[in-house]
């Protein structure tokens, strides 16, 4: 195993550990699973150190895909290569899977309900008001660099805004932002 | 041999997916906007109520946010289309994560893995906030809608309060005010 240098001593994590480790993580989530996720690879099973959860975490957030499901395939990868990655998503995608279409089948029974409606409507405008506390709070470190506010001004105001394809804005965006990132660091 | 019929809107659901999941840098919840777009203004695989309420579900439920998507491909496609659009979006980023996770050890200290990590994190940024502004725009049409998003933005802002507990409270005001 070519990671194992991080590590003097890697611990043994068989294939169905890692399944039944990530299928735990999956159930425990609400509202984000990370925070459980570090919590059992951390503190509970020790399969990581606090700097190598770090790390993981922050190749998973660089690559494109969910940044949970890029964990778990760096962890079970570690562990038990390719059967492992496939071990530690499934056990993670499994159960949330399962319990997200039922409650979607029942939703659909109930939707007619004036009440049921309007609880799910609220909900929703929680929810939105999640997700811009969390643009909000992830803001706070770039927010005295007057270059990282440009780009994420840029990149609000594109997709959010003029609602222009991902697609180009990324294609003219990152490697813009790579550039200055370069450029900055001299 | 005749190749299997497959549905339109299960490949289409699979091209979509497939694309979005290398876009998707900084996670699930930076693609909403494009998902939006997709399956109600160009797909019109649900109508924007729908859309709502699918995110609602996806958020109230338990699991990573990237669930969304098993939900839109289910709206478009019942549950084949929930499990096409889940392993079309899951599979080409993991691939691509699992190769890369080796060369990435190697240049832990190079200057272009920083750059390109300090380059990533405002796009991340500016992707997330507009994926939060195209919700509200979406979803609050009405006084109550306002008010409980900008409550919720000032608590997860100042509190450390569980995300849990506001969908809880909102979800009861939102019965409440309806049953009125």
């Amino acid at each position: 195993m070519d990671t194992k240098k991080s590590s003097p001593a890697l611990p043994h994590v068989t294939t169905s550990e890692l399944f039944v480790g990530f299928l735990k993580v999956g159930l425990s989530g609400f509202g984000g699973v990370l925070p459980f996720a570090r919590r059992m690879l951390v503190d509970k099973r020790r399969w990581l150190t606090e700097l190598e959860f770090n790390e993981v975490l922050s190749l998973s957030q660089f690559l494109p895909g969910p940044n949970i499901v890029n964990v778990s395939i760096i962890v079970g990868r570690r562990f038990q290569g390719p059967i492992g990655a496939l071990a530690a998503t499934l056990g993670l995608m499994l159960m949330p899977l399962i319990i997200i279409l039922l409650l979607a089948a029942l939703y659909d029974q109930f939707a007619q309900i004036e009440a049921v409606r309007g609880a799910s409507n609220a909900v929703s405008a929680a929810a939105a008001g999640l997700m811009l506390a969390v643009g909000f709070k992830m803001a706070r470190p770039i927010h005295k660099t007057p270059w990282q506010v440009g780009i994420g001004v840029i990149a609000f105001a594109a997709i959010g805004l003029a609602r222009l394809p991902l697609l180009w804005v990324l294609a003219v965006l990152a490697p813009l932002s790579v550039g200055i990132a370069w450029w900055q660091r001299r | 041999m005749a190749a299997p019929v497959i549905s339109p809107v299960l490949l289409e659901l699979a091209r979509q997916f497939l694309t979005l999941s290398l876009l998707s840098i900084g996670g699930a919840n930076t693609v909403i906007p494009e998902i939006h777009l997709r399956a109600v203004e160009i797909e019109h695989w649900m109508t924007d109520a729908d859309f709502s309420e699918m995110f609602a579900l996806s958020q109230a439920a338990p699991g990573p946010n990237v669930l969304i998507v098993s939900l839109i491909g289910w709206k478009a496609a019942g549950v084949v289309g929930a499990l096409v659009a889940m392993l079309a979006m899951c599979a080409p980023s993991s691939l691509l994560t699992y190769h890369f996770a080796n060369v990435w050890e190697r240049f832990r200290e190079a200057p272009l893995r920083i750059a390109i990590q300090t380059a990533l994190a405002p796009v991340t940024v500016g992707l997330i906030v507009a994926s939060g502004y195209v919700l509200t725009r979406t979803i609050d049409h009405e006084w109550l809608a306002y008010v409980v998003t900008g409550t919720t933005v000032i608590l997860a802002l100042t509190t450390r309060l569980h995300p849990l507990w506001m969908l809880a409270a909102a979800a009861v005001l939102g019965a409440l005010h309806t049953g009125s």
